[in-house]
């Protein structure tokens, strides 16, 4: 039992036609409790008032924006070095659903800002190089929809994620040099003190996890359809010429 | 190699929209910009540096068209990609063509079209050097960029889409070291970074330039 | 039943309803064109198979 079996487009549809089902039912229950807990059950932090429950939002969807990417590139590079066709079409379909997330972050993040620092916008280094990661996104997934009907697409995109990977991470350090943050450090670290209240912390995870298998659960089903259409594409090409 | 670049300078002075057009471009950006502003010089000082920056990216932006294009249409392209020349070799001639014709006059120029600002000499000078250092990595992301949306054709939109992101970096880095030296602060770094994604880019990316040649010209 | 959101209960709201129209959007869209092509598919290999 290898994990590069699934690599089979048919025993990878099969597989999530498995999964599906049990993956959105526990994703909407995990993000339900998550919510539901943070959003009745935790009480108001002394400084920020009810707008710290915009955490459970902000934090694990700006995970999801970052998690995303770094799932295309594994997958576009498993595409150039082991030319599986299930990979590129996996990194295809989750470039919408990490445009997404970064867009939640970043709406929710304005909202936020909007009601602590007085400002929707600020260049803090790590607003803006939630933008510069959505502006990959959007290179990324405009690279495919230019080339869709064409066999390159595949190539292309993985080897513009690959570049994009590189700048991106680049960008996140010009940014650190070019501007001192009004944003608070990562919320979430195994190695500080600082942690957030164990209040939050544990609602901030159901949440975290929720909106992890959410992400899941649609670049499976996204991936699904990108294998039914190129069968669909086959199917209609051997129809023309028989 | 030689014969390479040789051939790329005359083709690119050759065609029509040869190296003038970015220059023309650059001067007639920055001479737009200051109409939608003051007329007080002392407030156009301190945007200048972003203006000039952003000119010059949106000038490689416009001269990247052309970097492939002749030899696609010709079929050179097809022929250079089998001959036993490496392709990498290619798309490097093609980065230094680039860079030389499109990126280093506006370097020059920028001295010039710093007194639009009423910037002082060293500050138009500082604005030249971080252009020098930064427009290699704009034509090395450019010709990347050229090369992903090569079976796309002409005047498409894919093209900035795909190599304004990449050009960030280059951008953020540029006009620190030029407002850092404006404001006598220490600049060492900065620039030393600016001159390593120079270097870097156009170490690298030639390899993925010329894997993405190969694969448009594969398929098409 | 909502609890007391105090001063800043319209923006915890947006916020909110923001993000669970963008969710919604991408997965509605998601399980939708999945539905589509999965019943495109059945279409063609039925079609191919009474030929």
């Amino acid at each position: 039992m290898s994990f590069w079996k699934f690599a089979n487009p048919n025993r990878f549809n099969r597989l999530v036609d498995r999964l599906v089902p049990y993956c959105t039912v526990l994703a909407v229950i995990l993000l339900a409790v998550g919510i539901a807990w943070g959003f009745f059950l935790t009480p108001d932090d002394y400084r920020q008032g009810s707008t710290v429950k915009i955490i459970y939002l902000h934090v694990p969807s700006a995970m999801m924006a970052i998690n995303i990417w770094i799932m295309m590139l594994a997958a576009s590079l498993i595409w150039l070095v082991r030319r599986h066709r299930v990979s590129s079409l996996a990194a295809k379909a989750a470039a919408p659903v990490g445009a997404f997330m970064t867009a939640i972050a970043l709406i929710t993040g304005a909202i936020w800002g909007k009601t602590m620092w007085g400002t929707w916008w600020a260049w803090d280094p790590r607003l803006a190089s939630f933008l510069i990661l959505f502006a990959f996104y959007l290179a990324y997934v405009a690279l495919w929809t230019t080339y869709e009907d064409r066999e390159s697409a595949s190539d292309l995109s993985a080897m513009l994620c690959l570049v994009g990977s590189v700048f991106a991470l680049l960008s996140r350090y010009a940014v650190n040099i070019w501007s001192q943050g009004l944003h608070q450090p990562a919320t979430l670290s195994l190695d500080k003190e600082t942690n957030i209240h164990d209040v939050f912390y544990f609602p901030l995870l159901a949440s975290i996890a929720g909106f992890a298998l959410v992400s899941l659960t649609i670049v499976l089903v996204r991936t699904r359809t990108e294998i039914r259409k190129r069968k669909i594409e086959i199917l209609h090409c051997q129809e023309l010429s028989p | 190699m030689k014969g390479l670049l040789v051939k790329e300078f005359k083709l690119t002075i050759r065609s029509k929209s040869g190296f003038g057009l970015a220059l023309a471009f650059y001067g007639a950006f920055s001479i737009l910009v200051p109409f939608g502003m003051e007329t007080r010089l002392s407030a156009l000082q301190s945007p200048a540096p972003a203006i000039l920056w952003l000119g010059a990216v949106l000038s490689v932006l416009l001269s990247l068209d052309r970097i492939f294009q002749q030899d696609l249409v010709d079929g050179s392209l097809e022929r250079l990609a089998t001959t036993p020349t490496p392709l990498e070799a290619v798309v490097v001639a093609k980065m230094i063509a680039n860079w030389v014709t499109a990126g280093l006059p506006l370097c020059a120029l920028a001295v010039f079209l710093g007194l639009l600002f009423g910037l002082p000499l060293d500050e138009r000078i500082w604005i030249c050097v971080s252009l020098v250092a930064g427009t290699p990595a704009l034509s090395a992301v450019g010709t990347f960029g050229a090369s992903l949306s090569l079976g796309q054709g002409r005047g498409g939109l894919l093209l900035p889409v795909v190599v304004i992101p990449l050009c960030v970096p280059t951008l953020i880095l540029g006009t620190l070291v030029v407002n850092r030296a404006a404001q006598g602060l220490a600049i060492q770094t900065v620039f030393l970074i600016e001159i390593s994604i120079s270097l870097a880019s156009f170490a690298l990316m030639p390899f993925a330039s010329a894997y993405a040649v190969r694969t448009n010209l594969e398929y098409s | 039943m909502i609890p007391d959101l105090g001063q800043y209960a319209s923006e915890v709201l947006v916020a909110y309803g923001a993000t669970f129209f963008l969710l919604a959007a991408i997965s509605g869209y998601s399980f939708w064109t999945s539905e589509r092509t999965r019943k495109r598919l059945a279409d063609f290999k039925n079609r191919q198979m009474h030929e």
